[in-house]
Order: C-alpha cells, then structure tokens, then sequence
C-alpha cells in the first residue's frame, strides 16, 4: 500500500495546484539551462561557421571576434601562398541596424568572397550567393523571406534575400547575415553624403576600403595545422589562431560574463526551488501531523513515515519538473532567445531536481520524526 | 483478584509515573498494580487529572513511567526501564488502540484503514483487504468498506476504527473514551461490540471512560484518584469462556 500515492490521490486537485507553481519555477529553471546552452552554442556556431583552420588576424589582437581586428585586403593573396594553405578567403564581421516596416532590425553581417571559406555552409531554403551586389543570406530569426527587400548601410542600399539559415546567431542573439566581401567593405567605409561631400571639400585623403578583419584558411590534411601556423607567425604584422584557440576565446572569454550571469541566476532559481520545495513539503507534513502520530501509534516505523514524506517531495519534483519542461517545449518556438536543450543538460536539471527535493524533504522528515505518537490520543482536530 | 489459575495478559505491578523532579515533581501515578485476564473488558474511571490516561499510556507503551513492572501478554516490557527496543513492533503485534475519535487516515478509504495495520505487520496485499473486509463485515459496517472516513457518520467511523484495532488479531485493546463522541445508544452498541470481541478474540480490554451509563458493561472497574489506584470492583463475574478466532 503506497501511502504518498493515496495521499496524492485523495488531495489530487491541491497537489497539482500547488505543484504547479513549482513546474513554472522548474521551468525557469529549464529555460536558463537552455539559454546557457544556446549562448555557448551560438558563439561557438559563430566561429564554426567559417569552417577555419586558421584565423589570420592583426597582430597582437585575439580578433575578430574577441576584439577588432584589421588587416589589409590582399594579406589573403600572402596567406593563399603559404606552403601547406589549400584555400583562404577574407572575411569582414560588422553588426548593424537598420529599419524595417517601422521596426529596427539589428544583424550581425559577415562579408565574405563567394567560392572560398568563410561563406554560409547550409541553408535552409533559397540558393547561394550569385551576383556581386545586394544579395544576401540571413538566418530566418532575422523574420525575412526570400525575396524581402532590405535596406542597409548609410546610402540605403536595397539588399534582396536570396537564402535562409537556420540556428545562425551570435552569441548576444542577432541573426548573422551573409553578404559579398566587396559590398561588406562599402558598408563599413561608405561615408554618408554630407558627411563625404565634407571630405572631399577639405581635400581630405578618402580611407582606403580594401580592409578585411581576418583571413580564413583551410589547411591541406598532409600538412600538420601546427606547422602552417608557424610559417604564418613569422609574419610580425599578423596574429595567426588556430580554431581551437578562436573557439576558447568565445566560448571562455567573451561570453564568460553572461555565462557566470547564467549559471549565478540558475544557481539563485535553484536555491529558491529548494526553499519553496522544502517549504511545500513542510506544510504537507503539518497537515498530516495527526496521520503520522496514528500511524506511529499502531506501530508504523519510522521508514514508512519516511517514505511517506519522501515519495511525495520526489513525485513533486518528478510532477513540477515533466510538467515545466513540457511548457518549455511548448513555448520554445516563441522565446525571443535560442534555447539549445541537449539531453545531458535536460537530465542534469532533472538530476539536481530530485536532489533537492530529496535535501529539501528533510525538513518535512524532522518534523515527522519529532511528532509524538501520543498526539493521535488528543482531541480530534 | 480471583484471577490466579489464569495468566493476565496485562499485569501491571508498583507502577509510578512522575513529571519533574524535586519539589515540582508531579505524581501522575503511584504504585499501581492490576491485572486483566484475557476475556475480560474492564474500566479506568476517575476525575480528570487521576491519571487514567497516563496509564493507558504507559501500558500502551507510548509513555515510559518513572518505575515498576508492565507485562504484557505474559513478556515484561518494562521493569524499571523498557527491555524492548522496538515499542513500535511491540504496540503493532500485541496491543490495539481505539481512540477516543477515530483517528481514520484521511486519505485511505474504510478497507484500507484497516488494512493498512496488516500491511504494516507484514501482510500481503490481498490477505490484508481480505482480513479487513471480514473485520469490517463482523462489525457490520462491511456495506462502508469503500467509503472514504468523511463520508462515514460517527458510529461507523468508530466501528472501522475499531476494526483497525483488530485487525492484527491483538491480546490487548486499549480504548481512549471510545464511546465519548457517540450518543447513549451507539456508545452501548460499542460496549456490546467490545465484549463480544474479547470473548472472540480471548484478549483484554482496558476501557478509559468517564461515562456511567456504560459501567454495566465492564467485568472490573478500576478507579483512580491522584494517580492512586482507590478502588478496584468487581461488578460482574469474569467471562471464563474464551473462543480464540
């Protein structure tokens, strides 16, 4: 006879209503587990995507992601002569914003030369860049469609979407969008009319726009990464990353502040879950005060009271946490963040979960095992 | 007590209580001896504040008194400290308790009441429904077996936690003013319930109550008054017939 589940049973409409504030908590606790995961995901996507062995950057900076980086345009010519280089390609990283139908869209825009690395690996629909001009592909968060118009840069350029993406994002969130390499520098170079027509009124030198922020190389499988990378650091005026070492940067360095910010507020959701769970199980006990003082009474041990108390903290977690991770799936398409919930993350949540509940039923379990079997002999209450 | 060719299955000798200790100490019980012999239903009388329920906790186990002697079904339990360490198993196996309300678990339902002492006592699932429906029915409230204990009117409640008492077929049953939340007709019917369990079931009953009308249904009426045994009357000769079920 399972006395937790009779007990459940027999209050089934309070158990739910009760549990169910503890399932949205759990949920949160679901939601930030999938945050973190999507924020690592995101920025480790990020230097994925270019499919790079070797990030050619400025010297003595950790670009471009970490910090700028600013190289010339044609280092990719050097670099495409390096013995052991089967390819490489330039690579420009610039987050804009701009306004569409009256409302911002912000994107995280990699310039790139279409037939070498460091373009879009798999779309979702659509087709490659063809044309040299105003085409773009973008990950389908940014809410376009094929054919969408977009204006961007300070001229207003139209840019028609020619492709889509899926899960291409930053690691703050924006969707990444693909354009050529030749339209990337006009944007980060155009000077807006006036402000160029004041340029050349002061005979002022126009800035040379064949700058790239990093060269992408792919290394040929005969030849050791390691010993490329060290023909490329002789060159005192560039900085050359292994992708190993790009994906340590993001992954640790620049997003360690929001994953600290992540696991401090899972670590307080937890906290609160366990308070709120121990303080659930508590009341439930004082509830059953009496029942537990009869049962001691006619010779119920003290495991069965355990039990008692302990198989209804775990089904409460086991009933809060399906019941939360169930909303999660459900509203999973809508949060405005990518969640990436992998099932090692899924079973931790669940995991600690059950910890608690187990820790927090202490608890109730103190206050079951101090209650007098001579309390069942007082006036019924 | 003419009890002497029988062996008591309560013996209860130089028994005392005491709460606090120097010149605060509060006798509760003083040097209390009695006897009930199996068959017999007996009463513990006496004003509030006598003692009568510190007794019945100390022979219930639940209270360990200060000194002397408590058999219980022909094992000491106690002779100056208790000599099991498991009261629990002891109060399980041997004694039944009716309390003054019927204490019913809230979440089980009439049969499971019940059973749930078997179950606990290490019974199968099916031979504790089985034992508890056959108590319920001796006790006519069989047709409420399914019934959860507030949809049960005081009389049944009472009857299947009674019922709960029998369950594992005890030598002792203790009863808190059983009779105290019933009127003077369903308090007499579990008097009579009472009486016939003790001489079905060969055990001693041990009847805390402060209500008159039911005296005639006693064999022995202890009285206390201060924690002092005062009187100790035989009001009706003792049921020497005993059918072991």
């Amino acid at each position: 006879m399972n006395l937790a589940y009779r007990d459940i049973k027999h209050n089934l409409l309070r158990f739910v209503l009760t549990n169910f504030g503890l399932s949205l908590l759990l949920g949160i606790v679901i939601v930030i587990t999938g945050v973190y995961g999507g924020l690592i995901d995101d920025a480790l996507r990020q230097a994925r995507a270019a499919n790079a062995d070797l990030w050619v950057v400025e010297a003595g900076t950790n670009g471009p992601f970490a910090e700028a980086s600013r190289i010339p345009g044609d280092t990719r010519e050097l670099v495409s002569r390096v013995y052991g280089v089967e390819r490489a390609g330039s690579v420009t990283y610039q987050s804009i914003q701009t306004e569409l139908n009256g409302k911002p869209l912000r994107m995280f825009l990699i310039g790139f030369e279409p037939g070498r690395p460091g373009g879009p690996r798999n779309l979702l629909a659509g087709r490659d860049l063809l044309r040299s001009h105003y085409e773009m592909i973008v990950d389908r968060s940014a809410g376009l469609t094929l054919g969408q118009e977009v204006p961007l840069g300070t001229h207003g350029h139209m840019f028609t979407v020619v492709g889509l993406m899926r899960d291409e994002l930053t690691a703050s969130g924006d969707p990444v969008g693909y354009i050529t390499l030749r339209d990337a520098q006009a944007l980060q170079f155009e000077l807006a009319p006036p402000a160029e027509r004041r340029e050349v009124a002061r005979a002022g030198a126009l800035q040379a726009t064949d700058q790239i922020n990093a060269v992408i190389a792919k290394v040929s499988p005969y030849v050791p990464i390691t010993e490329v990378a060290g023909a490329l650091s002789r060159w005192k005026h560039l900085t050359t990353l292994t992708q190993d070492q790009q994906e340590t940067l993001l992954s640790k360095f620049v997003i360690e502040k929001a994953r600290n910010q992540q696991r401090l507020i899972m670590v307080l959701l937890i906290i609160v879950s366990a308070v709120i769970i121990a303080l659930i199980v508590y009341t439930l006990t004082m509830d059953k005060v009496r029942s537990i003082a009869t049962l001691k009474f006619v010779g119920a041990p003290d495991r069965t009271i355990i039990g008692l108390i302990v198989q209804q903290a775990l089904s409460m977690g086991i009933f809060g946490y399906f019941t939360g991770l169930a909303l999660v799936l459900a509203f999973k398409p809508y949060f405005p963040r990518r969640l990436v919930l992998d099932p090692e993350s899924v079973a931790a949540v669940f995991v600690i979960t059950m910890v608690v509940c187990l820790v927090a039923s202490t608890l109730g379990i103190r206050l079951a095992l101090k209650v007098d079997p001579a309390e069942a002999l007082s006036a019924a209450g | 007590m003419a009890e002497t060719h029988r062996q008591a299955v309560v013996r209860v000798e130089g028994l005392s209580k005491y709460f606090g200790q120097g010149s605060a100490r509060v006798n509760a019980l003083l040097d209390i001896n009695l006897e009930v012999y199996p068959g017999q239903v007996v009463g513990l009388m006496g004003p509030s504040g006598s003692g009568k329920t510190t007794l019945l906790n100390c022979i219930a186990c639940i209270l360990e008194p200060s000194r002397g002697r408590i058999t219980l079904d022909g094992e000491v339990v106690y002779d100056d400290r208790w000599l099991k360490s498991d009261l629990r198993r002891l109060r399980l196996d041997k004694i039944g308790f009716i309390f003054q309300y019927p204490n019913l678990l809230p979440f089980l339902d009439g049969s499971d009441n019940v059973a749930v002492v078997l179950h606990l006592a290490g019974f199968g699932a099916a031979a504790a429904h089985g034992r508890a429906v056959e108590l319920l029915d001796y006790l006519e409230v069989g047709h409420r077996k399914h019934a959860m204990p507030a949809q049960l009117s005081g009389g049944e409640a009472q009857r299947v936690a009674i019922a709960r008492a029998l369950a594992n077929r005890p030598r002792i049953i203790l009863a808190d003013e059983p009779t105290a939340p019933l009127d003077s007709q369903r308090a007499r019917i579990v008097m009579d319930m009472l009486r016939r369990i003790a001489v079905d079931q060969s055990a001693a009953i041990i009847v805390v109550t402060h209500d008159e009308m039911i005296l005639d249904r006693f064999d022995h009426i202890f009285r206390l008054r201060d924690g002092r045994l005062v009187t100790d009357t035989v009001d009706r000769p003792p049921i020497l017939e005993a059918n072991v079920s």
